[in-house]
């Protein structure tokens, strides 16, 4: 099952002069970029790792681009984002965030039914592929 | 981006076979930026033919493309060499923006840098300084002024050598995205391409500064004062040639670092004898001249060499 988080996830995925360019865009209203990557694709979670710092005061795409190869290079098989944080009064917060690269198999989700009192039902959603340890999850 | 877009299009359309040269000249706003330079920089000679060539350089360049034969992107990582104060710095600031409006870089910044910004202080601290370094130059132009002390021979276990290694990596491989500028005092700069043969021949354009003459001195004496609202009268000019004449034999002469700190001092003088008297009323046009007497003053006459010039 294909994770749709973000911006562009229903969107076939995007090439590299797509995500040059969402990341010029970026750059170009003066947000700082970060590079995160995860291998826990629960929705809520959203404490993914970061790939180095967040890189301010770049003017090009191609500094992010080159960072990004990189992560790709060791991280390949999990999910990794590009989000772009605005530090201007009032915003203070992610203005977007995107996957750029997924595992190439998406196991999806179980969802778990628990009967609770009254007949009430809790419902939680766990991904098959976190039942492996961390680190060996996308793995095959 | 823009000229990426430009270039997939020009791929697309059928190759051509004849090129009117004078409308592309016209099209990349090639003499504008060349006459500018002519304009605001005094002498130089070696540096306005470079340019000129790489503007050419990037003219058949295009075309070439548009005919839809193979092009190359060329090296365009620097090298400047030159005596103090011969232009080194303001050239490279200026090499930007003539880098984007040909069309190189495409954001045409300066990222200026000496090698505190580039070297760390302990194992593991130099590569992601160097690379922050890199990453923010990238699309435009990263000058490395005094590049010489990247690289310390005295202490082996120095990190400028690690420095140098990812330059050399970035500079090779992402030559699209980045134009390298080192500069320097000539001998040392010999010293450290000597050392490091890996620069020399990873960059294109080596380029020594020639020292100025008197009569471009003078020139940029005036170009200076007028950018600062001042002007020589007939005598103080007069004064001021033979001011360069005797400091050019003295030591510790930098060129047009010498030619600003003189003037600068002349303003003080200026401004000094202006207050000297207080009860009148001043004109803008006493407020802007500089007399021969606020030349005279300086201490440089007082020297022995002067001395002898003169007599």
């Amino acid at each position: 099952m294909r994770v749709t988080q973000g911006c562009f996830s229903f969107l076939p995925d995007l090439t590299d002069e797509q995500i040059t360019a969402q990341v010029q865009y970026c750059l170009e209203r003066g947000w700082a970029v970060n590079i995160e990557f995860t291998d826990d694709p629960h929705p809520r979670n959203t404490y993914w790792d970061m790939w180095g710092l967040p890189m301010f005061d770049l003017r090009d795409a191609a500094g992010i681009m080159r960072e990004l190869a990189e992560c790709r290079r060791i991280y390949g098989d999990r999910y990794i984002r590009i989000s772009g944080f605005d530090s201007t009064p009032g915003w203070e917060s992610v203005r977007i965030s995107f996957i750029v690269n997924r595992p190439e198999q998406e196991p999806g989700f179980r969802l778990n039914r628990q009967e609770t009192v009254g007949r009430n039902l809790r419902y939680a959603t766990e991904s098959y592929a976190a039942t492996r340890p961390e680190g060996e999850r996308y793995q095959p | 981006m823009m000229e990426a877009a430009a270039r997939v299009d020009s791929m697309d359309t059928v190759p051509v076979d004849t090129i009117d040269l004078r409308r592309e000249f016209e099209d990349v706003e090639i003499a504008p930026v060349l006459a500018q330079l002519d304009r605001e920089l005094v002498g130089l000679a070696p540096v306005k033919t470079r340019i000129r060539e790489i503007a050419s350089l990037l003219l058949v360049e295009r075309i070439r493309q548009k005919m839809g034969l193979a092009t190359t992107f060329p090296t365009l990582h620097m090298s400047f060499t030159g005596n103090p104060g011969t232009g080194k710095t303001t050239v490279a600031l200026r090499m930007a923006g003539i880098l984007h409006r040909l069309g190189f870089v495409r954001r045409g910044h300066v990222i200026s840098v000496t090698r505190d910004d580039l070297v760390g202080q302990y194992i593991g601290h130099t590569a992601p300084k160097t690379k922050e370094v890199l990453k923010k130059a990238m699309g435009g132009v990263l000058f490395i002024d005094e590049a010489y002390y990247l690289y310390r021979p005295e202490n082996e276990r120095d990190y400028g050598q690690e420095a140098i290694e990812i330059l050399l990596q970035i500079m090779e491989q992402q030559r699209e995205d980045l134009v390298v500028i080192l500069a320097g005092y000539g001998d040392r700069m010999e010293k450290f391409f000597q050392s490091n043969p890996g620069f020399r021949s990873r960059i294109g354009h080596h380029i020594d500064f020639p020292d100025y003459s008197g009569g471009e001195l003078l020139t940029i004496a005036e170009l200076m004062l007028e950018g600062q609202n001042y002007r020589f009268t007939p005598e103080a000019r007069s004064a001021f040639e033979r001011y360069i004449a005797v400091r050019r034999t003295q030591p510790l002469f930098s060129n047009a670092r010498s030619i600003r700190n003189a003037l600068d001092r002349i303003r003080l003088r200026q401004a000094n004898r202006l207050v000297s008297r207080l009860d009148r009323v001043l004109t803008a046009a006493e407020v802007t001249a500089i007399e021969a007497t606020d030349v005279l003053a300086s201490r440089v006459f007082n020297r022995p060499e002067a001395a002898e010039m003169q007599s």
